[in-house]
Formats: structure tokens, sequence, C-alpha cells
């Protein structure tokens, strides 16, 4: 999926503070009938989001006005499990552009940075001051400079650099895609097709 | 230089291109499709005017959204109707090979490709499902894969992907009785925990490896996955060469004798250098099962539920927030907890060889009264060799239902859902909240297992009762 352009963030940020939060939480399969990307922010951690009969559960993140922003901050091993891409389809429809975590899974790496989802890895010491700074003040607002590749902590002023590949970072800026780029080495692949 | 490891001999001879400080272009040779993450892949490629690039090199199959009763009728479900139908019209559309509903081929994807043959030492395979892992087991390179991915797939059969690190798991020793692949591969993410694969592509050896039957090899390879790792595989010997001889899609004849020569030299040098590696000693693994709702929370069936003392400090919260959910306390004896459900079946361990441990242990004995037991054969094939072998009696007459092929309970996607509360013991691969059903409670163990706790109807560690 051709993105928006990703350059610069500055917003307050939703904390998730539990580990290990695999895909099936993210969205369940019983919502994975729908043959379209579209609307699945609406069913976005659901079975921790709303009870049996479709009510808001009031102690879970996303049903507290406190907390808000287009920043999602879990704990480590974040997105593992099943491969489903409708993972990071709900979160970015939801609204997330940016997934702060200690640790992803592989898979659901790719799934964000595939639509225009940035998932940024820190050290878990720095993930733990943030949960601190957002359990402190729900409104810390965090900026993210992609091109620099920085987060920073507005109010401390704390900030970490994080790892991502110059292919990608050159994707996300210009909202480029990797079909964009397959579909433009096709010959390459007929050579290699017919050597082997 | 150092050596090659197995997977390196395989990616490297498939990279078509790469980019500096990025991932590789990696070729594909076999893609496997089905209809709950395809359908926005066409829908992608034919936005761009493109028609799929090798239709040759994809297979078909529905298998996560179908219903497992009455498959001869049109499903009932609408939006899985329209799931379903939507990848017969993408494939008439595109000219790809599809065993539909009703076609003695179809199957979970992962239990079809290596049974029809389809996959082969060597290969690279790719499906938007995670346990494409399962066919590691034959020495090809297979992992998982999403939408997006596959869109890129059927546009240019390739993908672009960063290349993994290589891990080895040496697995030395005899197994004792009781002890199956299942136990193996969960004592394995017992022991590195759900990210301990993060990042790698582990290859499974030593001699309790290379003593597993093709169907055991694969049962570790699927749940590689669930320690976080790309992808699994198995050097192949005389045991693959065996399995794959005769099969659909194998190559027949002087091809055969041919492939088996080329396939001989898919191992790992012997001066290959891995970034980690484990030693694990087959005779302290013992039949295993989570207790916990991720599959890296396991413990032997005979011990205890760890403590909060024993739980590394950056676990503790999903520990907890599990044992609520499960409804256990720690220290809690594992043994003896009543059980609702018994489920045999999906990619992990709905083979022919699974339903014959269960129907060995099973015949003359009857399911508790307490237990509903299911069981779902992975692919029409399964289920046809089943009858044939006399297992269906068997199974039927011990209270088991059987239903038809598919996945099943295993994601509960159609209507085999696990009711809210109730707790099952399934030969899947996932124990996450709600895997198989809101609000379900699932314990994950091998087939084995899943048989001796039908027939006490609770936890119990099957090598008392053999
Ligand atoms: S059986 Fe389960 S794990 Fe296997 S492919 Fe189906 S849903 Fe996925």
């Amino acid at each position: 999926m051709p993105s928006e352009k990703f350059t610069y963030i500055e917003s307050s940020a939703v904390p998730i503070n539990i580990e290990n939060v695999d895909t099936d939480q993210i969205i369940p399969a019983r919502f994975l009938k729908a043959t379209t990307r579209d609307g699945f922010g609406d069913n976005l951690f659901r079975d921790w989001r709303f009870d049996k009969n479709d009510q808001p559960k009031v102690d879970f993140v996303l049903n507290n006005e406190k907390y808000n922003g287009n920043i999602l901050v879990a704990g480590k091993n974040f997105g593992s499990g099943s491969s489903r891409e409708h993972a990071a389809w709900a979160i970015h429809d939801y609204g997330f552009k940016v997934v702060v975590s200690s640790f992803f899974a592989d898979i659901f790496k790719n799934n964000a940075l595939n639509n225009g989802v940035l998932p940024i890895q820190v050290s878990s010491e720095f993930l733990e001051i943030i949960f601190n700074e957002i359990e402190k003040d729900s409104d810390t607002s965090f900026t993210i400079d992609l091109g620099k590749q920085e987060i920073t902590i507005s109010t401390t002023g704390q900030k970490e650099v994080f790892e991502i590949n110059s292919y990608k970072k050159e994707c996300l800026l210009n909202g480029y895609d990797d079909i964009d780029y397959l579909l433009n080495i096709k010959d390459k692949i007929e050579v290699f097709e017919k050597r082997n | 230089m150092a050596g090659k490891t197995l997977f390196d001999k395989v990616w490297d001879a498939y990279v078509v291109d790469e980019i500096k400080d990025g991932p590789s272009v990696v070729y594909i040779d076999k893609h496997l499709i089905h209809e709950v993450t395809s359908p926005q892949a066409f829908a992608g490629i034919e936005k761009r005017g493109l028609k799929v690039f090798r239709p040759e090199n994809t297979v078909a199959t529905p298998d996560h959204n179908i219903p497992t009763i009455d498959q001869h009728l049109e499903i009932r479900d609408q939006l899985s109707r329209f799931q379903v139908n939507k990848l017969t019209e993408n494939c008439d559309r595109h000219g790809i090979t599809l065993y539909g509903l009703n076609h003695p081929f179809q199957g979970i994807v992962h239990v079809i490709g290596p049974e029809l043959g389809i996959t082969q030492p060597g290969m690279t395979m790719v499906c938007g499902d995670s346990h494409t892992s399962t066919h590691g087991a034959f020495g090809s390179v297979a992992f998982g894969i999403g939408t997006s991915e596959v869109e890129m797939v059927l546009a240019t059969q390739c993908i672009l992907q960063p290349k993994p690190k290589k891990m080895r798991i040496n697995i030395e020793g005899k197994l004792s009785t009781g002890v199956s692949a299942k136990d193996i591969i969960l004592y394995v993410i017992s022991k590195i925990s759900t990210s301990g694969g993060t990042g790698h592509f582990i290859e499974f050896a030593g001699s309790a490896i290379r003593g597993l039957s093709m169907e055991g090899r694969m049962t570790v390879c699927n749940m590689s996955i669930e320690s976080g790792a790309r992808g699994g595989l198995i050097a192949p010997d005389e045991t693959t060469f065996e399995y794959i001889k005769g099969r659909e899609f194998a190559p027949k004849g002087g091809d055969y004798d041919a492939a088996v020569e080329k396939w001989k030299k898919l191992k790992t040098d012997e001066d290959a250098v891995f970034d980690k590696e484990f030693n694990f000693d087959a005779t302290d693994i013992e039949p295993m099962i989570t207790y916990g709702t991720n599959p890296g929370m396991g413990a032997k069936i005979k011990d205890n539920i760890p403590h909060e003392s024993e739980i590394e400090k950056s676990e503790l919260n999903s520990y907890q927030k599990s044992l609520k959910y499960m409804g256990f306390q720690a220290g809690d004896k594992i043994t003896g907890k009543p059980v609702d459900y018994v489920f045999v079946g999906s990619c992990t361990n709905g083979r022919i060889e699974d339903l014959r441990v269960v129907a060995e242990f099973v015949k003359g004995k009857k399911k508790a009264e307490n237990i509903t037991a299911w069981i779902v054969p992975g692919s029409k094939q399964v289920e046809k060799q089943a009858k044939q072998e006399g297992i269906t009696e068997v199974l039927e007459e011990a209270g088991f239902k059987l239903r038809q092929p598919g996945c099943s309970a295993c994601l509960a996607m159609n209507d085999d859902k696990i009711p809210e509360g109730k707790l099952a013991v399934a030969t899947s691969n996932r124990n996450f909240e709600g895997r198989q059903g809101p609000g379900s409670r699932t314990m994950l163990a091998s087939p084995l297992t899943a048989a001796a706790i039908a027939v006490t109807g609770t936890i119990v560690d099957p090598k008392t009762m053999l």
C-alpha cells in the first residue's frame, strides 16, 4: 500500500504496559472475514476493549479519555503470533502512526512498515522511563523525528536514537512501497529465472 | 572463510538482488494462499492493473474460514461464504490452481503442501500464515508473510526481506516413551521464550531430531515461529527422501534420483558459524503442557505452575495477567485440573500420524463424561486415510466427534468455538486469550497427552497411563 509520507510527529501516547501482546489480541480472528483493508480500527483490541455485550470496559486504556495521541507504547515483544496484517491495518485505521516497544515480533514489524506505521524499538530502560512519564502525566508529549531517527520525551528532553534500515526509511519518508521497487527490477527477476 | 549453514545455502541461491543497507530481493519457488490473507493482495495488484506474474508457482486452498460440517452444502455464514468465493474468483481470474472445498486435495495449507509433494528440500516457500515454517522440516526456507508481501509475490514472485540471523538448536539423545515432537518444541519454547528466536532462522539438529518422522519434524518446525523465529529448518535425509517419493507432485523416476543427489548436499558445513546455539538433552524432556496464555508458558505436566519468583521480571505483567485469565494460581499442581474440551487437529498435529497416536491410545476406552472431544483431520487425504485404516471407527467408538478438514478450533473463525470460560486441551499451537473463541481457555499439548486427558477428564501425565 503506497502510504502517506512520514516525517515528524509530536503527540501524546497511549500506554499498554503488557508484554507479549499478540496479534490475536490486536484483532481477534472472528474479524478477519473482511475482504478489504478498511474499518479494522473499530475492532482494535476488541476483547480487551469491549465486554461480551459490546459495552466498553472502563479499565482498558483505549476507553480512558485521559490517554490519546497517535503513538502506542507497549511492553516487550509486541505483535507476536499470527502473521495477520489485519493487526497493522487495525492500528493504522484507529489512528496510530507509531508503535513504541522494547522488542517487536518480526512479521509484525514488516507488516507495520508496509502500512506506514513506524515501529520504534527502544531500550528496555528507556521504555520504562516512557511508561513512568505517561503515568505521571498522561499529556506527556513525545516527538519522533524519522530523519534523525530520534524519539524525544518533550517534557524532560530525554531522547534515544532508534534503528531503521535506510531503505525502509526512504520508503517511509517518500511514501514508496516495496512493490513499486520490485516492479522496477522485473528485468532482473526475469534474468534470475532464466539462469536457474 | 567459514563454511555455510543449510539456511545460507538455500537463501543465497535465491537472492536476485541486494539493496545496500536494506533487505534482499528473494525469489520464491512456491507460494501457498488461502481465503483469509489473500483477497486484499489480489485487490492490490488489480488496482495497479497487474496480472499474477507466475500463477503456476502459487497454489490455493480454503482452510481458515470454512465450516467443518456439511462441507458439501453452501457455506451458511455469509461473510465466510463471500470470502471463500472470492478466493475461487481470484484464482479463476489469474489462472491459479485451487483445491476448493470438496476437492480431494483440500486441507490446511501446511498439511497439503507436504502431503502432495509440493514442498521439497532446498526451496523457498511463503504463505500469508505464520506457520509456513512447517515446510522447513524438508530443508526448505519457508516463512510466513503479511498480505502486502502476498501482493509482492503475486506481482513479482519476489519478496523484500532482510536476511535473518542463524540459530541452531541441538537436541541429543533418546526421547523417553510417551514424549513426542510436540513435547520437544513446547520444551524448547519454554526455555528460550516466545521472543528468544526473534530475528533468527532456527536449524534443528541432533540425534533426537534425526530420529523423528517427517510428521514429527513438521510439528517442531511448525511451532518454531512461536519462539519468535522467522522459521525453522531441518537438513533433509533418507527419512525426507522416502517421505517425498511417489507423492503427487514429487519428481518421478530418473528426475527423483537426480533430485535426491542434489538434496543430499543440503546440510550445514562442519565449520559454519551460527549467531546463537543452544544444546538440550532429550532425556530432560517430559510430556509438556502450557498453563498460561502464550506458548512459552509451558511446563512438565508432572510439575507445578511456577511461582512468581521463578519468572523473569520483564515477563511478570504478562505472567500475572495470564494466570488470572486462566483462573490458575501460582504453584498449583497441573495434574488433576478438570477439562471440558479436547481438540485434536491443526497444522501442528492434525496429520495421519497424530490421529494414529490418538486412536491407538483410546482403542477400547471411552472418553470421560465431562469431555467434548473434537478430531479435525488436517486434510481430505488425512480424512480418507483415517477411514481406510479404521481410525475413524475407533475414535467414534471412544466418543470423539469427527469433523471435516480445516483450521477449525485452532483459530475459531468458523463455528468451532470453545465456549467462554471452558478449558480446552488442544494439539494446536496457540493458547492466546480467546484464541479458540472469546473467553475460552487453552492448554497446548501433544496428541498423546490430549488422548489421555480425553479419557481421564482431567489433566494427566500420559506417561502414567502407558
Ligand atoms: S491450523 Fe491454525 S495455525 Fe495452522 S494454518 Fe490454520 S489457523 Fe493457522
